[in-house]
């Protein structure tokens, strides 16, 4: 331990400080980044520590500046775009989807996208329908696309510092309620590879998957589960895509049980795929059928009770752990 | 600005209307935000503050079977355009009374039914929504109006003119209103546009274009009334880039520091709101009396809004999982 803690959104902070200073391609463009420092505060100074040729404000345009950045890419630049909320992504879909995402096989691997946009997304303080949603589905659909959802400062530290060193186009996808949570971040240099798994928590009677906001909750689920004498293991994937596949399998052999936990609409979600790759893959070392606790298919409404209700809660966890204990699976 | 007011007195119906609209929308976002800061509403709250006189002298210029598309600035388009205060407050407040049932709240307030399609929370929607609103009554053979309320923000964005250029080859009814308030939350317009003056981009694409003093509710009412007749006549769509200023910040937790305190004063000095009732007075000939009796009828009304919206239920969890069966 380190004994150092730092922000969530000062981890990310300090990941592009440290790599706009060891990369001069890295440059950043996002609405009110610059002399502002972003909503979040997670670009605060880095107008003033590497000018305004780097750190640009925009006008309100988000499909240009999302087509700008793959462009810039392309070309061999280091492009981050904010875009504040993952809803208005939804404007640059093109640029995401037809471009990005396919230009390295397009031209036969010579072409290469190192592209990182950065937003967040999911529930928190009656922001409604249009500022709330987890859209991490729309882009783990695409081929191409890399899908990083980090729940903890030293994790978004270290996923976003390798995020600036490899050549895909990454969907780094914060969240608001996590910006202001504290975590142990070490001193020095912190990488952190895509696709392996991070186990949140050690356990052996049910192996619980999360990711994003949805880890801090499921932890919690998961110490009121050890009072009640249930050892719950919280596997975190980290990055969606690429996913770690191994390490899920490895923890579902152990504990024979899983409850997968999901901000985002239950339809067409990831959790349903990694059922699927869990029931394809360690079927027989299944004792109950894998349980998907998710958000309702429904907009999320302004109304905080009814927010609530649209998306997963301790109890939704821990009341799919207690079915999936009881399961008697033949 | 060019304030292009026509010689003539309007009516004085016109200029009581005119001030009555522009007082309410004051009246509600200032109490408004009085709830906000005791913790009765939630989420996001972008005040109108200082833009009354656009929605007011627009909406007034229209009859009740024209349209209108808003913006997250959205409170003003919705009174202007005949909301009454009791749902607007009760959906801010969360509640099953609100016109959204309290699945809304500010950025998506909608009184649907006086042919208003909503705040939005996306800036630049409204112009597209608004163009097909348009495009819509153009098919059913109504000789409606749309106007789509926007803002020098969501003139950046691309869709801008892709649909100011569809309202025109299509030759809609259809008035664009940029509401020029010269920020998007603290980015000035000059950081986000060589050109400035932006109706010069509807005349561009070849759409009739204006640019007006926003905070003069009457000049905005006579510009719009010539817009929504020409439009009628087949000679739309019309683009008005009406000027003005924020009061306060983009929202209400945003203190609004980088707007220079000159400015401000320039524009506070020609309150849209004092200058409905100045208009009202000098022009209308309305008694000390008569404004009194407004201002007070429309505080009580407000008053009345939140005493009933306190007391009222919310919707229920099994309603709302019912609302969304099939979903
Ligand atoms: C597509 C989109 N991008 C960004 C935002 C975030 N946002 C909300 S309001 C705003 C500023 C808007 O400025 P302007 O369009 O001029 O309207 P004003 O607030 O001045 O009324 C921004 C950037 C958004 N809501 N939608
Ligand atoms: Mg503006």
């Amino acid at each position: 331990m380190s004994g150092r803690e730092l922000m969530y959104r000062e981890a990310l902070r300090e990941a592009l400080f440290e790599e706009m200073a060891r990369d001069d391609e890295i440059f950043i463009i996002g609405e009110g980044i610059a002399e502002r420092g972003g909503s979040y505060k997670v670009t605060e100074g880095l107008l003033d520590k590497y000018g305004a040729a780097r750190v640009r404000d925009t006008p309100i345009s988000e499909a240009s500046m999302i087509g700008v950045g793959v462009g810039a890419a392309i070309a061999g630049g280091r492009p981050i775009v904010e875009i504040l909320y993952v809803d208005f992504a939804m404007l640059g879909m093109d640029m995401i989807v037809n471009q990005a995402a396919k230009f390295r096989l397009m031209t036969g691997g010579s072409g290469r996208v190192p592209f990182v946009l950065r937003t967040q997304g999911g529930t928190g303080g009656g922001v409604a329908a249009q500022h709330s949603q987890s859209l991490e589905a729309l882009f783990y659909h695409i081929p191409g696309l890399r899908v990083v959802m980090p729940s903890t400062p030293v994790d978004a530290k270290g996923l976003l510092k390798f995020a600036l060193r490899q050549p895909n186009p990454v969907m780094f996808l914060e969240h608001k309620h996590l910006y202001m949570t504290k975590g142990d971040v070490p001193e020095g240099e912190l990488i952190t590879e895509f696709g392996v798994a991070d186990i949140k928590r050690e356990g052996s009677d049910v192996t619980l998957i999360a990711w994003s906001n949805m880890v801090p909750r499921t932890l919690e689920a998961a110490k009121e589960l050890a009072d009640m004498g249930i050892s719950a293991e919280v596997l975190d994937p980290r990055t969606l895509v690429p996913l770690d596949r191994e390490a899920i399998l490895k923890s579902v052999a152990k504990t024979n049980r899983c409850v997968i936990v999901q901000e985002a609409v239950r339809r067409g979600g990831i959790a349903s795929d990694i059922s699927s790759i869990i029931q394809e893959e360690a079927f027989y070392s299944l004792d109950a059928p894998v349980q998907i606790v998710a958000g309702m298919n429904t907009p999320i409404p302004f109304n905080l009770t009814l927010e609530e209700a649209s998306v997963p809660q301790k109890d939704d966890v821990i009341a799919a752990v207690q079915s999936v204990l009881h399961s008697k699976a033949a | 600005m060019p304030n292009k007011r026509r010689g003539n007195t309007p009516p004085k119906e016109v200029l009581e209307e005119l001030f009555t609209t522009a007082y309410r929308i004051r009246n509600f976002e200032t109490e408004g935000i009085k709830l906000y800061r005791q913790g009765l509403v939630r989420g996001y709250f972008h005040p109108y503050l200082g833009q009354e006189g656009i929605a007011t002298g627009a909406c007034t210029a229209l009859e009740e079977r024209d349209y209108i598309a808003s913006t997250h600035r959205g409170h003003g388009h919705c009174i202007a355009q005949g909301a009454n205060v009791d749902g607007m407050v009760a959906e801010l407040l969360q509640k099953k009374s609100g016109y959204c049932k309290g699945y809304g709240g500010s950025m998506h307030i909608a009184d649907i039914s006086k042919n208003n399609l909503g705040a939005n929370g996306i800036v630049g929607a409204s112009t597209p929504l608004g163009v097909g609103a348009a495009l819509a009554n153009q098919i059913r053979g109504s000789d409606a109006v749309t106007i789509a309320f926007s803002t020098d923000g969501a003139s950046n964005n691309g869709t801008f003119l892709e649909s100011l250029n569809l309202a025109a080859i299509w030759n809609l009814n259809f008035i664009l209103i940029i509401e020029n308030n010269q920020y998007a939350v603290s980015t000035t317009l000059a950081e986000a546009t060589r050109e400035t003056e932006l109706y010069k981009r509807g005349e561009a694409i070849g759409v009739e274009s204006h640019r007006i003093d926003g905070n003069d509710s009457l000049v905005v009412y006579e510009t719009v009334t010539d817009a929504v007749k020409k439009c009628r006549s087949g000679l739309g769509p019309i683009l008005i880039e009406a000027v003005t200023f924020r009061h306060s910040g983009h929202h209400v937790n945003d203190p609004g520091k980088y707007m220079p305190e000159e400015k401000l004063k320039y524009y506070k000095d020609r309150d849209p709101v004092d200058r409905a009732r100045d208009n009202f007075i000098k022009m209308g000939k309305a008694s000390a009396e008569e404004v009194a009796t407004i201002e007070a009828k429309i505080g009580s009304e407000f008053e009345a809004a939140v005493a009933a919206a306190k007391s009222a239920d919310e919707v229920s969890i099994q309603e709302f999982r019912e609302f969304v069966e099939g979903y």
